[in-house]
């Protein structure tokens, strides 16, 4: 095998592959990145079991082969090369090792067989549609800060993708939760999504998308089965396992009746919260919020510290309230919150809160107080 | 000899009593003004208190104890007479001293008391670390101006003060280093004052067991008789690269603290940080069920603990040594801290059911870690509504345990037929 490819393409591509190969592997070949010239194409592929991005890149090729190298020191090799240059990749098929040139630096790198290398066999996806980056960009940034890390509740550790609704109203949504905050997002049903399953989507994959959606602007081609999921964002191709359990019945969690409705501009709430949080310690961080005709007093007291307050003008006709929150949950909801006016719709001290833009556009957000 | 009456404080020489009060209580020590590193260790702490609070078992053996694993959590001075020892099974303490009074635990009124010795302590100066509920370390280096006298002597006022607001006795080990105070506070118990110099040390702990230095149990004990290491002379006596070559780190430590020396400073700042429980079998075990019956009862045993000093965790640590002694621990982090068994359970559980795999382990534990305030813990939970019901169940529980003792309420695991074994 040997193979003539730009130093800059090689090194994105490979910057993609490690982010996938774990740093830590008891399986030897998962360390490595499978190298597979053909044509006029390198085509590079890494895999954590769960996961497997495949990309592409253009390449002088002859003649073709396939081997697979660690990826992490493949990846630091090429980045340390000089900018602007051309790598070759050389690999004979008596010597268990590849060789990297790039002007006067040379390398080799112990190998082993690719056909080690292991297959995340996708089998047949039953559904495809298309999404503008754009969307789902927003449909990740909206719920992935949510997702749950606790591995006890496996299935809340990934965006729960389904359809709701029926007909025209029917809506492509995205749901995380962990228990303290819930995230809903939708949009309209893009052709071919209809009467696909629900599926929950692992974080580390969602991670991943992100990245390499970045800086698209293309449609981005979704396929997906009862057990996997295909991402295709221009030359690579990303495939996940999903995770294999049923995501609770978050419906019920959203509330419907709360009836004390609070109308703030975003910027200064969010603001505020900020401010007054400052004196919250890394262990408690409930702000607690006291409203009373037009008014909202936000106030921290730490035990330890100090205390703060402060004083919002905000539109406000029901009964007073005091309720607390997690204020780093208060201020990673705003954060996603587009609009200039955020609504809370309340209840009472013990219940969930709703939040939202008070334009809606597609997201709402649930937040369970605490205690203060 | 520098000497002084810790009855009042008064200067004193060569007498046998105080000159202005006549008190018999002088403290006497060449190095008495310059000794500054004190540890101070409650007297039969919790019996002290139980005393204290009923006038009436002032002169009568008492012991605390009782609870879910029956053993004297403390006897007092009295009760000791007979052979009484923290630890022991409660019935055996019944057979040795029949006509003591066992009362049962009151934490909540031991950590009162055990709040307000530290505030007398931090009236003297911020460099206190407390060791647990009833002992603490505190440097007064640097505060003779300030109180105008002696660290010596502010230790001995302290006493009195401790015996006149909290209605308990302490005893005071004043010396230079951590390790030296520690040894000092025992000497003269209880109500005592002992002091113990430098320049004295390596006498005095010539010929002491070498399980007087702290982290000495039965087994390192037991590991250093082997090779000829008895009494802490045998150490002092002992090449320090010897040391070092046989037990690594732990050699140079134990070279330096026979030699009396240990630079440990006292830390304030330092904390618990972490609340766990071990039990080691007597039959090795590897299959799942046994070793989830004995998880269950250390896991209780942590969140009692939890829920007696008010902490909570995030961080669950399961704690395994295999037949080999090899140690293998599994951690997971929690959403929420939490104090609650089932929960802490629930992760530890997971965490052993992925290491059963025909390994022979001859010990189990759990621990919590990455505390935080009671305040913190298992709030309400949006998607499982189950979970606040269960939260309850586990505090009524607890409450029925509160009044009628620890075995009055079983979850049903932990009465399993004790199949124990794996043959």
């Amino acid at each position: 095998m040997k193979v003539t490819v730009e130093r800059a393409e090689l090194l994105k591509s490979l910057s993609h592959m490690h982010r996938v190969v774990e740093r830590r592997n008891t399986i030897p070949i998962l360390a490595n990145v499978l190298v597979r010239a053909e044509k006029s194409a390198l085509h590079l592929k890494a895999t954590d079991l769960d996961l497997e991005v495949i990309e592409t890149v253009a390449a002088e090729v002859s003649p073709g082969g396939a081997t697979t190298v660690p990826a992490h020191m493949f990846y630091e090799i090429v980045r340390k090369l000089p900018e602007g240059s051309q790598v070759v990749l050389e690999a004979s098929g008596d010597r268990a090792v590849l060789s990297i040139r790039a002007g006067r630096s040379r390398f080799t790198l112990q190998t082993l067989p690719e056909s080690d290398f292991p297959d995340l066999a996708a089998g047949d996806m039953t559904h495809k549609f298309k999404l503008p980056a754009a969307d789902l960009k927003r449909l990740i940034d909206k719920t992935q800060f949510a997702i749950s890390t606790e591995e006890t509740r496996y299935y809340l550790n990934g965006i729960y993708l389904h359809t709701a609704g029926t007909g025209k109203s029917a809506r492509l949504r995205a749901v995380a939760t962990d228990g303290h905050r819930l995230a809903q997002f939708e949009l309209a049903l893009p052709s071919g999504a209809a009467s696909m399953p629900g599926v929950i989507i692992p974080r580390k994959t969602v991670g991943e998308v992100q990245r390499l959606i970045e800086d698209s602007e293309a449609e981005i081609e979704i396929q997906l089965s009862q057990a996997k999921i295909r991402f295709n964002v221009g030359d690579v191709v990303l495939t996940s396992k999903l995770i294999d359990g049923t995501f609770p019945d978050y419906a019920r969690v959203i509330p419907t009746g709360n009836d004390k409705e609070l109308t703030v501009t975003k910027k200064d709430f969010e603001a505020a919260v900020d401010r007054v949080s400052t004196v919250s310690s890394e262990r408690g961080r409930a702000v607690k919020l006291s409203l009373t005709g037009g008014r909202l007093v936000l106030s921290v007291t730490n035990p330890d510290s100090g205390s703060a307050t402060e004083e919002l003008e905000v539109e406000y006709g029901s009964d007073p309230i005091d309720i607390g929150f997690n204020s780093r949950y208060l201020l990673d909801i705003a954060a996603q919150l587009d609009g200039e006016v955020a609504l809370l719709k309340l209840a009472d001290p013990g219940s969930p809160t709703l939040i939202q833009d008070k334009e809606s556009n597609g997201a709402l957000y649930v937040l369970m107080p605490m205690r203060v | 000899m520098a000497a002084f009456c810790r009855d009042c404080l008064a200067d004193a020489h060569e007498e046998a009593r105080c000159p202005a009060c006549f008190s018999p209580r002088l403290v006497r020590h060449p190095e008495l003004d310059k000794l500054t590193l004190a540890h101070v260790d409650c007297d039969a702490f919790y019996a002290a208190i139980e005393k204290r609070d009923d006038p009436s078992l002032a002169d009568k053996p008492v012991i605390v104890g009782g609870g879910r694993r029956g053993v004297v959590t403390t006897a007092c001075y009295l009760a000791r007479t007979f052979g009484v020892r923290s630890a022991m099974p409660v019935f055996e303490a019944r057979r040795l001293c029949p006509h003591a009074t066992i009362v049962r635990p009151d934490f909540d009124k031991y950590m009162r008391a055990s709040r307000q010795v530290r505030a007398l302590m931090l009236e003297l100066t911020p460099q206190m670390e407390p060791l647990s509920i009833d002992e603490a370390f505190i440097d007064l280096s640097g505060t003779e101006r300030l109180h105008g006298m002696t660290p010596a002597k502010v230790l001995a006022r302290f006493a009195a003060r401790v015996e006149q607001s909290v209605g308990i006795t302490v005893s005071i080990g004043l010396s230079c280093n951590k390790f030296l105070a520690k040894i000092a506070s025992d000497l003269d118990k209880p109500r005592g004052f002992a002091v113990l110099c430098a320049t004295e040390a390596k006498s005095f702990l010539a010929p002491r067991p070498v399980t007087l230095i702290y982290g000495v149990g039965k087994v390192t004990q037991g590991k250093l008789a082997r090779d000829g290491y008895r009494l802490i002379a045998d150490l002092q006596d002992a090449d320090e690269r010897e040391l070092a070559r046989r037990y690594g780190e732990e050699g140079l430590r134990l070279a330096r603290l026979s030699r009396g020396i240990d630079t440990r400073a006292v830390n304030p700042e330092r904390n618990r940080k972490s609340v766990s429980a071990e039990t080691t079998f007597e039959r090795d075990l590897s299959s799942f069920r046994p070793l989830e019956r004995q998880l269950w009862s250390l896991t209780e045993e942590v969140s009692d603990r939890l829920k007696h000093d008010g902490l909570s965790g995030a961080t669950v640590t399961l704690k395994l040594k295999t037949a080999d002694f090899r140690i293998l621990t599994r951690a997971r982090s929690l959403e929420d801290p939490t104090q609650l068994a089932g929960k802490i359970f629930a992760a530890g559980r997971d965490l052993l059911a992925r290491e059963i795999n025909g390994t022979r382990y001859r010990l189990i534990g759990i621990g919590v870690s990455a505390l935080n305030e009671a305040s913190a813990a298992d709030p309400a939970d949006l998607i499982d509504h189950g979970a606040e019901r269960r939260a309850a169940a586990e505090r009524a529980v607890d409450r029925v345990r509160g009044k009628f003792g620890q075995k009055s309420m079983n979850k049903g695991l932990a009465l399993e037929d004790d199949g124990d074994g794996d043959r």
